[in-house]
C-alpha cells in the first residue's frame, strides 16, 4: 500500500511541478504572480487535442504509430498552442503594466484566466467538427499509455503515471541545460537578479521575459497532455485546481527557484496520497486531503519562509 | 421532454371527455410553459391560479420550478400533480429524518430519489454482489445516496468495506482508488454526478480496480459512458420510473398515444403525466358534482385526489400521506456495448412508508374504469 501510495503520489506530484515551474520562473524574473498559468496548461491540452481532430480523430492512435508519432506530434500542437497563448497574454495584458504597481497585472492575470476559461468553453465547439467545450471532453487513447498498467513487486504502475515521471525528468533537464549552459539562460539568471543592471549590461529584457512566459507554457503543455493522457478527458476547467495546486507547489519549494517547483509539486502530490491512506478517523480519507497539503504548506512556511530550497534565483527584495 | 408531458395529459383529457366521465362537464387543457425555469413557471402559475375555470394543473417537470410554483397553487387551493419532481423535499420537506407535508395540494406520481439507494442495495444484493465500498461528493444528492444506500445495504446483509469521499473539483482519484482497491470490495457504489463518475470509472479499471461503479440517477447519463470509455461496460445506475415498454399497464396508453398522431415522443414522463391527469379527472367526477364551478370545487378536488386508487399506465396510482405515489418503480440500468440498457424494473416498496396511510383505503370511484 505504500509504495502504491508512493507511485500515486509521484505521479500526481509530477504533474504538480510541471505546471510548477511556469509560476516559478515567471516569478523569478517579473515578480508576477501568474494566475492564468493554469489556463495556459489547459490551452496546451487542447492544443494536443486539436492536432489530433485535424488529422482526422484517426483510429490508429492506438497503434504504435500512434505512440511513435501521433503523440509527438501533439505534444508539439499543444506547446505550439500553448506558448502562443502565453506570449500573446504576455504582450496584452501584462507587458503594458510593467511599471504600475504590483496588484495591477496581478488583477489582470485573473481577469485573462477568466477570459481564457470562457474563450474555450464557448468557442472551442463552433470550430466545424469540434466536439463541443462545455463539458469535459474526451482524450484520444494513446497505445501503450492510456489505461494500461504493469505490475512491479506488487504495485500497479500505470503506463500514463511513467510517461509524466518521465516528462518531468526530461523537462528538469533540459531546463537545468538551458538555464546553465546558453547565453538565454544566463540572461535569465541576470535579469532575475537585478533587471536594470542586466539591461545596462546590454540584455534584452522584453525578450528574457519573453522566454521565460515561453518555457513555462511550454512545460505546462507537456502537463496537459500528460493530464489527458492520464485522466482521459479534459475540460475548459481543467487549469483552476491544477493551477492553485501548482502555485502551492512552487511556494512551497520556494518561488523563485526551479528545482524548488519541481521538489515542491513532488513532496505536494506524495502529501495528498499518503493523507488519503494514512491519517485515520474523520480528519483522514480524500476529502481532508487538501487540508493536509496545506497544513504542511504552512508548517514548512513558518520554519522556512523561503520555502524548501531556498531562493536559488535571488529574490530582490 | 416537456412536450411528450403536455400531449399525454391532451390524450388523457380527450379520453376523459369522448367517455364522458364526469357529467355535465367538459375539460379543456391550458398549457403553459415554464421554459424549466422557476421565474418562467412562477408567471404561469399566477396566471392559471387566477383562472376560474382551473380544477387542477399537471405538472412541472423540473424539482427547482416545483419549489417555487407548489406554494402558489397551494395558496389558491389548486391541486398540482407532478409527474417528474424527483426531489424528496418537495413532498417531505428538507429533514427527512422528521417528515413534514409541505404543500396540501402538492401530490406527484413519479418516484422519488431518496428510495434510489436501497433500490440499488437490493439489486446488488440480490445479483451477488455483497460487499460495497461507498464513495460520495460531499453534495446534497450524493451524500444522501449513499447514506440511503448504505443503510438498505446493512440491513439486508451486505458489507462496507470502506467509506471514502471526493471533492467535486478533484480530477485524480488515484490514491482512493488505492485504498479501496485493498479492501477488495465487489463493487463501488459511487453518490454523484456524471463529470466525477466517469473518470473515477475510468481510473478504477486503469488501476486494476475491475468491478463495477454503480451510482444513481446523477449517473445515468450517456456523457458518463462517452467519459469512462470503453472500460465502463458492466457499471450500473439506477433511475426513477421504468421505460414505458416495461410498465405493466402501459400497452394501452402507449396504443392510444401513438393512434392520436402526436409529433413528440411521450419520453419518460409521459405515462407519469397522463396518469396525473387522469388522477385529476377521477378525482373532479367527485369533486365537481355538487359544485357550480370549478372554482368551488377546488378544496373537495384536494381531498378528492387524495384519495384516488386505480390501475394506471406506470402502476396502482394512489398518494401516501405526504402527496407521494404510492407506487415506487425504478429501474436498474447497465452500460453494454456503449449504451445504457435497462437491467430490472422493480416496484420498490420501503417497510415504513407504506403503512401510515390509512387514509385512502375508502376508493370512492375507482370502479369508473375506462
Amino acid at each position: 500500500m505504500f509504495f502504491q501510495q508512493l507511485i500515486n503520489g509521484l505521479s500526481l506530484g509530477a504533474l504538480y511541478g510541471l505546471i510548477a515551474v511556469g509560476y516559478t520562473v515567471v516569478y523569478g524574473i517579473v515578480k508576477l504572480i501568474n494566475f492564468a498559468h493554469g489556463e495556459i496548461f489547459m490551452s496546451g491540452a487542447f492544443g494536443a487535442l486539436t492536432v489530433y481532430l485535424l488529422m482526422g480523430s484517426p483510429a490508429h492512435v492506438s497503434t504504435l504509430f500512434g505512440l511513435c508519432v501521433m503523440l509527438p506530434l501533439m505534444m508539439i500542437g499543444g506547446i505550439i498552442a500553448a506558448v502562443g497563448i502565453a506570449l500573446l497574454m504576455e504582450r496584452l495584458a501584462y507587458r503594458p503594466l510593467r511599471d504600475a504597481p504590483r496588484l495591477a497585472p496581478l488583477i489582470s492575470a485573473i481577469g485573462v484566466s477568466i477570459s481564457l476559461q470562457e474563450i474555450f468553453r464557448l468557442f472551442y465547439g463552433r470550430i466545424p467538427g469540434f466536439p463541443d467545450a462545455h463539458a469535459a471532453i474526451r482524450f484520444p487513447d494513446v497505445a501503450g499509455i492510456s489505461g494500461v498498467s504493469v505490475r512491479i513487486g506488487g504495485v500497479d504502475v500505470q503506463m500514463s503515471a511513467i510517461f509524466t515521471l518521465a516528462a518531468l525528468a526530461v523537462c528538469t533537464a533540459f531546463l537545468w541545460f538551458f538555464i546553465n549552459r546558453t547565453r538565454s539562460g544566463r540572461a535569465m539568471i541576470a535579469t532575475s537578479q537585478d533587471p536594470a543592471t542586466a539591461s545596462l549590461m546590454g540584455i534584452d529584457v522584453d525578450r528574457v521575459i519573453m522566454i521565460a512566459f515561453a518555457l513555462g507554457a511550454a512545460l505546462a503543455a507537456v502537463a496537459g497532455v500528460a493530464h489527458g493522457l492520464r485522466y482521459s478527458n479534459i475540460d475548459f476547467r481543467m487549469g483552476f485546481t491544477a493551477g492553485l495546486k501548482a502555485f502551492t507547489a512552487a511556494v512551497l519549494g520556494g518561488i523563485g527557484n526551479i528545482n524548488g517547483a519541481v521538489v515542491g509539486g513532488l513532496v505536494l502530490g506524495v502529501v495528498e496520497a499518503m493523507a488519503t491512506t494514512y491519517i485515520p478517523g474523520q480528519f483522514g480519507g480524500s476529502a481532508w486531503k487538501d487540508v493536509w497539503a496545506f497544513v504542511i504548506l504552512i508548517l514548512v512556511l513558518v520554519f522556512r519562509p523561503q520555502g524548501l530550497l531556498g531562493s536559488k534565483v535571488v529574490d530582490r527584495a | 421532454m416537456g412536450l411528450g408531458m403536455r400531449n399525454s395529459v391532451d390524450l388523457a383529457v380527450k379520453q376523459a371527455n369522448e367517455q364522458n366521465l364526469v357529467p355535465g362537464w367538459t375539460f379543456v387543457l391550458d398549457a403553459e410553459d415554464d421554459q424549466a425555469s422557476a421565474d418562467a413557471g412562477k408567471n404561469a402559475a399566477t396566471k392559471l391560479a387566477a383562472d376560474d375555470e382551473v380544477i387542477g394543473v399537471v405538472g412541472p417537470l423540473n424539482s427547482s420550478v416545483g419549489q417555487s410554483v407548489a406554494p402558489i397553487y397551494n395558496s389558491a387551493n389548486i391541486v398540482l400533480i407532478s409527474p417528474a419532481n424527483t426531489n424528496p423535499s418537495l413532498t417531505k420537506g428538507s429533514d427527512l429524518a422528521n417528515p413534514k407535508r409541505q404543500w396540501e395540494s402538492y401530490f406527484r406520481t413519479c418516484t422519488t430519489d431518496d428510495v434510489q439507494g436501497p433500490f440499488a442495495a437490493k439489486y446488488a444484493f440480490g445479483a451477488g454482489l455483497t460487499s460495497a465500498a461507498t464513495i460520495h461528493d460531499k453534495k446534497t444528492y450524493g451524500q444522501g445516496l449513499v447514506e440511503h444506500f448504505t443503510e438498505g445495504f446493512t440491513a439486508d446483509g451486505g458489507t462496507i468495506t470502506t467509506a471514502e469521499t471526493i471533492n467535486p473539483d478533484d480530477k485524480d482519484f488515484s490514491a482512493v482508488i488505492s485504498k479501496v482497491k485493498a479492501t477488495n470490495p465487489k463493487f463501488v457504489y459511487y453518490g454523484g454526478e456524471y463529470p466525477q463518475a466517469g473518470p473515477l470509472s475510468q481510473q478504477m479499471k486503469a488501476a486494476g480496480l475491475n468491478v463495477p461503479l454503480f451510482g444513481g440517477d446523477g449517473i445515468y447519463d450517456p456523457k458518463y459512458i462517452s467519459l469512462a470509455g470503453a472500460t465502463s461496460t458492466g457499471d450500473l445506475a439506477t433511475s426513477v420510473g421504468a421505460p414505458a415498454a416495461q410498465l405493466p399497464g402501459a400497452a394501452a396508453f402507449v396504443d392510444a398515444y401513438k393512434k392520436a398522431g402526436y409529433s413528440e415522443e411521450y419520453g419518460a414522463y409521459g405515462p407519469y403525466a397522463y396518469d396525473a391527469a387522469r388522477a385529476i379527472i377521477k378525482a373532479a367526477a367527485e369533486s365537481l358534482k355538487n359544485a357550480s364551478s370549478p372554482r368551488e370545487a377546488r378544496t373537495a378536488e384536494i381531498k378528492a385526489v387524495g384519495q384516488v386508487s386505480f390501475d394506471g399506465t406506470t402502476g396502482k396510482v394512489a398518494f401516501d400521506q405526504y402527496g407521494d405515489a404510492k407506487t415506487r418503480i425504478l429501474t436498474v440500468y447497465k452500460v453494454e456495448n456503449g449504451t445504457w440498457v435497462p437491467e430490472k424494473t422493480d416496484d420498490f416498496q420501503t417497510g415504513s412508508g407504506s403503512s401510515a396511510s390509512a387514509s385512502s383505503s375508502a376508493s370512492p370511484s375507482a370502479s369508473a374504469a375506462s
